[in-house]
């Protein structure tokens, strides 16, 4: 008896000839769309583009009509629009990422990242005076920041997911809501509540107050996510070998979920570092090193990049794009600080 | 043959009570009280900014809504009149924000559409930290690339809908100036609000009943066929939720409006025109030069913002909760 030996198959698999098929297809489209573009006024790279993705768009659908049909129409059309959202979604962030490193490295340099401004102005040129100033200035109000808003959020976390108390909900509400305040209205509090009734003057600790209002909600429901992740058999089981809810939380639960409360800081920072609105009402300005948050103003990253841009000159702008992209470079590492610390806790799982 | 047991000891019975323990009682009360702290300070923005903002509302009454001028002069007996309006900025926030939505909505429903259902998983992976990253930008760097990168090529496109659709009365400029219109405005918050749309419908999407799904493949739809009979139905009110969500951000946005917009205290509806409001920027740019009875009124201001932007949030937030939470 002889056997046959069966190949898998797979139908679903596209076939030379299918291939040959879309290249002919998108060789075509790119055809038409020199031939568009050239011979009517349009002109610039977003024009090929634009005309690319409709021409396609309508040779693919010709390509498919005769084998699937109108029906085969619409689902080729759907899975491509989808496709350029995603595309054009993409090609801003890439637009902002290239337009901050492009235009930002020309005025970077040592004396950037190691000197103050204060024996240098906007107007000077580029090599004389930096931003070290404003990056401690920055570090300064993130420090203060986590202070006040790591805890007041994971206590909060905590509340709603251990106790879980009658107010529970409410205070889910709130904290949902308390993330859409307007980063300028947690400035005007700040101003309006101290700095125009107590002696207080604008200083990176009133500063520090003010992000924090933003930090809070964020931390809470990162936090919050992450500690209903922790599994409830720990708890009950820190609670069945007699330890009281205080033990089991600090000693079990926050244990366990350690990697994660740190991703919820460092998300909750990442959402603070480039705030500017509520800092031109709360920080005041200062060219030189102040290590005080109490008293007098200090220069922060996002100020600096706003009186840069209010100064006008090429230099001035310049300054701004480099400062920025200090300020980029700190939320991106925050941002993958984020992720990898994060990605841990889920591995371990 | 048997071994006598043992006499039995019974101990006395162990008093068994749910009464927390002193340390519970302490820890329950702390955090409990620092759980309030959400009410607690969304309750003292508002008293302060009316506080602040109360001799404003007082004299101007409901024209604070209603009119547009906004003057502080000094008459010849050296009194100060004040005249304060917020209608422009108002309507202007509205009208940027809805550009922004109209933008922004469609892009973040194809995109979350795509990594729900098209991307292969590698692509999935590197376009979801993608808009993640967008949401991380700070609101600055998005002022800064719409005034130095966007704002060029956007001009560009305002004078191209105005050659073909200046007839609208939306499209129409009384001058050919393009540049910080509103127009541009809504683009740059369109971007910035892509993000939180995007990840509200993805995550409203990936929800869809597998079995509603599975059971529309078995009846022969293709991929389309299952996203409109079963997929969008499903997560629309999510879809509008987040979209409310997007609103919400939008209306509080201050810096990057403030550089691609050039606020003037008119009431404008010619989006492509180089003229318009928004709340929030004008209180930075106000706030500079303003004498205390002006900072008054921008606590007023403030106080209508934060106000706005929290029923909005509200309204979102329980159309978000509900849908998400049917779903599971």
């Amino acid at each position: 008896m002889s056997t046959t030996e069966v190949k898998p198959t797979r139908p679903w698999a596209a076939s030379p000839k299918d291939r040959a098929l879309t290249a002919s297809s998108v060789l075509l489209s790119v055809a038409i769309t020199v031939g568009i573009v050239l011979g009517t006024p349009m002109k610039g790279k977003l024009a090929y583009f634009f005309v690319f993705l409709l021409t396609w768009l309508i040779v693919d659908s010709l390509y498919v009509v005769r084998k699937f049909g109108a029906k085969g129409v619409r689902d080729g059309l759907a899975a491509k629009i989808t496709l350029y959202g995603a595309v054009m979604v993409s090609m801003a962030v890439f637009s902002i990422l290239w337009a901050t490193v492009s235009e930002g490295v020309a005025g970077l340099n040592l004396a950037f990242v190691t000197e103050n401004m204060r024996n240098a102005s906007f107007f000077d040129p580029i090599g004389k005076g930096g931003v070290l100033h404003a990056i401690i200035g920055t570090l300064e109000l993130i420090l203060i920041s986590i202070i006040i808003a790591v805890p007041m959020g994971i206590l909060t976390a905590l509340y709603l997911t251990e106790i879980k108390g009658k107010a529970a909900g409410l205070i889910q509400f709130l904290v949902q809501a308390m993330s859409g305040v307007p980063s300028v209205v947690a400035g005007l509090f700040i101003y309006a509540a101290i700095i125009l009734n107590t002696p207080l003057r604008p200083s990176a600790f009133l500063g520090g107050l003010a992000l924090s209002i933003l930090m809070i909600p964020t931390v809470t429901r990162t936090a919050q996510e992450v500690l209903n992740l922790v599994p409830s058999d720990l708890r009950e089981a820190g609670l069945a070998m007699g330890a009281t809810q205080w033990k089991t939380v600090a000693l079990v639960v926050l244990p366990a979920a350690r990697s994660g409360l740190i991703t919820a800081t460092i998300l909750g920072v990442a959402r603070i570092a480039g705030e500017t609105a509520p800092l031109l009402f709360t920080v005041g300005v200062f060219d030189g090193y102040n290590f005080n948050p109490f008293v007098g103003g200090t220069g922060t990253l996002p100020t600096v990049i706003w009186a840069g841009l209010g100064a006008g000159t090429p230099e001035a702008a310049q300054r701004a794009w480099s400062a920025i992209l200090i300020l980029l470079i700190v939320v991106l590492i925050m941002f993958v600080l984020a992720r990898t610390v994060g990605s841990r806790q889920f591995k371990k799982k | 043959m048997s071994i006598d047991a043992p006499a039995k000891v019974i101990p006395q019975a162990r008093l068994i009570t749910t009464k927390p323990r002193v340390s519970d009682q302490i820890f329950r009360g702390i955090v409990t009280a620092f759980s309030f702290s959400a009410l607690i300070i969304l309750a003292l923005i508002a008293a302060f900014l009316l506080l602040k903002g109360f001799s404003t509302l007082k004299e101007q009454g409901l024209g604070f809504i209603t009119n547009f001028e906004w003057s502080v002069t000094t008459d010849d007996a050296g009194k100060e009149i004040a005249d304060f309006g917020l209608q422009a900025m108002l309507i202007g926030t509205v009208v940027i924000s809805f550009i922004a939505l109209i933008l922004a909505v469609p892009l973040a429903v194809l995109t979350a559409l795509f990594l729900t259902f098209y991307a292969p998983e590698r692509v999935k992976k590197v376009l979801v930290t993608i808009v993640d990253l967008m949401a991380a930008f700070p609101s600055i760097l998005y002022g800064l690339w719409g005034l130095f990168i966007l704002m060029p090529m956007a001009v560009y496109w305002a004078e191209l809908l105005h050659k073909w659709l200046g007839w609208i009365p939306l499209f129409d400029v009384p001058q050919p100036i393009f540049t910080r219109s509103p127009f541009i405005a809504g683009l740059v918050l369109a971007v910035m609000i892509i993000p939180i749309i995007t990840s509200v419908s993805r995550e409203v999407f990936a929800q869809t009943p597998l079995d509603r799904v599975q059971a529309a493949y078995a009846l022969g739809a293709t991929k389309w066929g299952v996203i409109k009979a079963v997929v969008l139905p499903f997560g629309a009110n999510g879809v509008v939720g987040g979209a409310m969500l997007g609103l919400g951000r939008a209306f509080g946005e201050t810096v990057a409006v403030y550089f691609v917009l050039n606020i003037v205290f008119r009431t404008n509806f010619e989006i492509l025109f180089t003229q318009g409001g928004n709340v929030a920027s004008m209180i930075v740019l106000k706030f500079g030069e303003a004498g205390p009875t002006e900072v008054g009124a921008l606590m007023a201001s403030g106080l209508i913002l934060f106000l706005l932007t929290l029923i909005v949030n509200f309204i979102a937030n329980a159309v978000v909760n509900r849908t998400v939470k049917s779903g599971r």
